[in-house]
């Protein structure tokens, strides 16, 4: 079930568009944010209420990089893995994040605290690396600057 | 130097509010325009510009508008979307205009909806975009405030609802027709061409799909003139551009510039040259999805005509140097990953097509390439080129293949015949 919260913020939405189902996007983020991740329970209420088909919003959910159809850790960070990050040492704070956290990109540490994914280009080429954590960006990285920051994140 | 398009940002801190933007001359195109001009007008002013498309195609800006339906019996309602998917690798310039003078983005969509006949307008925003966001929703509340949205703008028989979507990261977003599927809460797949947007689009209705730089231009080219505005670009290109850098250059960054500034002042005066103990190897002009260019071009200017003319796009402007200690096959290998990644899936060249790129690349990365991976790999270049796929995804994936096979052919056969990377 929706909670009523949920279920206020996405009618809230409903108001910019002409169909509702044009608001799933932003349903599915607002459940998101509530609960970390969509689970096939939340996928069903939220079409129910779009008056939509299940598969079809489950195609648009798992089409999307940034909604979580599994569960994840406490933080999600999002690594850059696109060319002008590549070339200013994207990899080495992937490998740091393996050594320090035991954590490869694509997983979720056995204590839960960070699932670490990959992102595409997050538009802050002249300061790169970059990554996301919990939706904020961190730029000018190097692995002593990677530490210091997820460490922010207990 | 006239920077018309940065003159309101000042880098680190927070942008003009209305009243500030009103001050420095702000919302004075959207009075005069309601006042004094007719929709036509503002469309034969965009025309005469010379402005093209900031997205990367360069299409006329003003001839994609004029596609649009227009007289009291054409469809309504009609629509207006920016595109600020900016998801391009290596490009970083639409993420400026939007955190440091939202205003002016307002500004533009007011008046290209207004000579379009658009009365309802989205921002398209990928998501990672949050202060770009908070900053437009801002914005949007304050132009609402005043009387410069919604019904009844500034007295007159004009309205423009503006709403800000807020995408969930996916580069294909940033197609024209992906978009228009995702805002209709489908899964992001590109339409087929014909149909334009201009007859066909968001919820089958008339559309227009601009960039985020190409609608900042508008409130200047009503102010100014379409002949200032030509009058800007050094070449027969006209305005000015925001250029940018990255790579192992010594201060990578964003420039507004005339258009058609030559890539070598960009690279040597603007970046700083390369850092030290790093050579200049090649470029790739306007992000990732664009033809390498080596040393022989640097005197090209950057405008539309002639990195098209040298075998390359101007794409959007910001380009991702590659320096002489990085592989350029495995640079080629991170960027087909990309593609691979971001392909939707719709054609089989593009879905099955560029995981296989990827895959030989990545072997040959590793030391374990054949020769004939070479032929394989232009057999792809050829096999998802223009005019074999539904949208330009995979055709774009494929220029800096291309290029990169022509350029970087000794690297590639060291590497096979070595069974190594010789950079690392
Ligand atoms: C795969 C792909 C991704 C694209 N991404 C973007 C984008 O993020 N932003 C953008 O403005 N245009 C993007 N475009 C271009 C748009 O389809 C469209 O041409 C552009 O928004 C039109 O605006 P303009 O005429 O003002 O340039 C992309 C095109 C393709 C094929
Ligand atoms: S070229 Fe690729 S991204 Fe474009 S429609 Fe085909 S599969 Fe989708």
């Amino acid at each position: 079930m929706l909670t009523p919260q949920e279920t206020a913020e996405i009618e809230h939405e409903l108001s910019q568009y002409e169909r509702k189902r044009a608001a799933c996007i932003d349903a599915l983020k607002i459940v998101q944010r509530h609960r970390g991740w969509v689970s096939d329970e939340a996928l069903h209420d939220i079409a129910e209420l779009l008056e939509m088909p299940v598969d079809e919003l489950d195609a648009v959910a798992t089409f999307y990089n940034l909604i979580y159809r599994r569960p994840v850790g406490r933080h999600v960070v999002h690594l850059c893995d696109s060319v002008s990050c590549w070339l200013a040492g994207s990899d080495a704070l992937a490998e740091r994040i393996r050594e320090r956290f035991g954590v490869r990109v694509g997983e979720t540490d056995s204590e839960g605290r960070f699932t670490v994914l990959p992102i595409p280009c997050l538009g802050c080429c002249d300061r790169a690396p970059a990554m996301l954590v919990d939706g904020n960006l961190h730029v000018d990285l190097d692995p002593e600057r990677l530490d210091e920051t997820l460490e922010r994140y207990g | 130097m006239e920077r018309p398009l940065t003159a309101n940002i000042r880098p680190g801190e927070p942008p003009l509010d209305i009243e500030g933007y009103e001050r420095s001359g702000g919302y004075r195109a959207v009075r005069r325009a309601l006042s004094e001009l007719s929709p036509d007008d503002v469309l034969e002013l965009v025309i005469d510009s010379g402005l093209r498309g900031r997205g990367g195609a360069g299409f006329p800006t003003g001839q994609k508008w004029r596609f649009m339906p227009r007289g009291d019996d054409a469809p309504r309602p009609r629509y207006l979307i920016a595109n600020a998917d900016e998801m391009e690798p290596g490009t970083f310039k639409d993420r400026l205009l939007l955190e440091g003078d939202p205003h002016q983005l307002i500004e533009g969509m007011i008046l290209s909806a207004y000579a379009i006949g658009a009365n309802v307008a989205y921002v398209f925003l990928r998501d990672e975009y949050r202060l770009a966001a908070e900053t437009l929703r801002r914005a949007i509340a304050e132009a609402t405030d005043r009387g410069f949205l919604g019904e009844h703008i500034l007295g007159s028989e004009i309205s423009l609802s503006l709403h800000l979507h807020t995408s969930a990261g996916r580069y294909i977003c940033g197609e024209e027709t992906a978009l228009i599927s995702a805002l209709e809460g489908r899964r992001a797949i590109p339409r087929t061409k014909p149909p334009f947007p201009q007859l066909v689009g968001l919820w089958g209705k008339p559309t227009v799909v601009n960039n985020v730089e190409t609608l900042c231009n508008v409130p200047h080219i009503v102010n100014n003139g379409a002949e200032w505005f030509r009058s800007l670009g050094l070449t027969s290109d006209s305005g000015t551009k925001l250029y940018g850098a990255s790579g192992k250059v010594k201060r990578p960054g964003l420039w507004e510039l005339p258009m058609g500034t030559p890539i070598r002042e960009l690279l040597e005066e603007h970046a700083g040259g390369m850092r030290d103990g790093y050579r200049f190897r090649a470029l790739l002009p306007g992000g990732a999805s664009t033809d390498f260019l080596v040393e022989e071009h640097l005197d090209t200017p950057m405008d539309f005509e002639s990195i098209q003319k040298v075998g390359s796009r101007l794409g959007t402007g910001t380009m991702i140097v590659l320096d002489d200690k990085t592989c350029p096959v495995a640079m080629l290998h991170n960027l087909e990953h990309f593609f691979a990644q971001e392909s939707c899936g719709w054609c089989t060249p593009c879905r099955d097509g560029l995981p296989y790129v990827e895959h030989l690349l990545a072997a040959i990365d590793a030391g374990d390439g054949r020769p004939r991976d070479l032929a394989l790999l232009e057999m792809h270049t050829r096999h998802l080129g223009p005019g074999r796929t539904f949208c330009a995804h995979a055709p774009g994936a494929m220029e800096p293949l291309q290029s990169g096979l022509r350029y970087f052919r000794d690297d590639f056969e060291r590497h096979i015949a070595e069974r190594r990377c010789p950079y690392r």
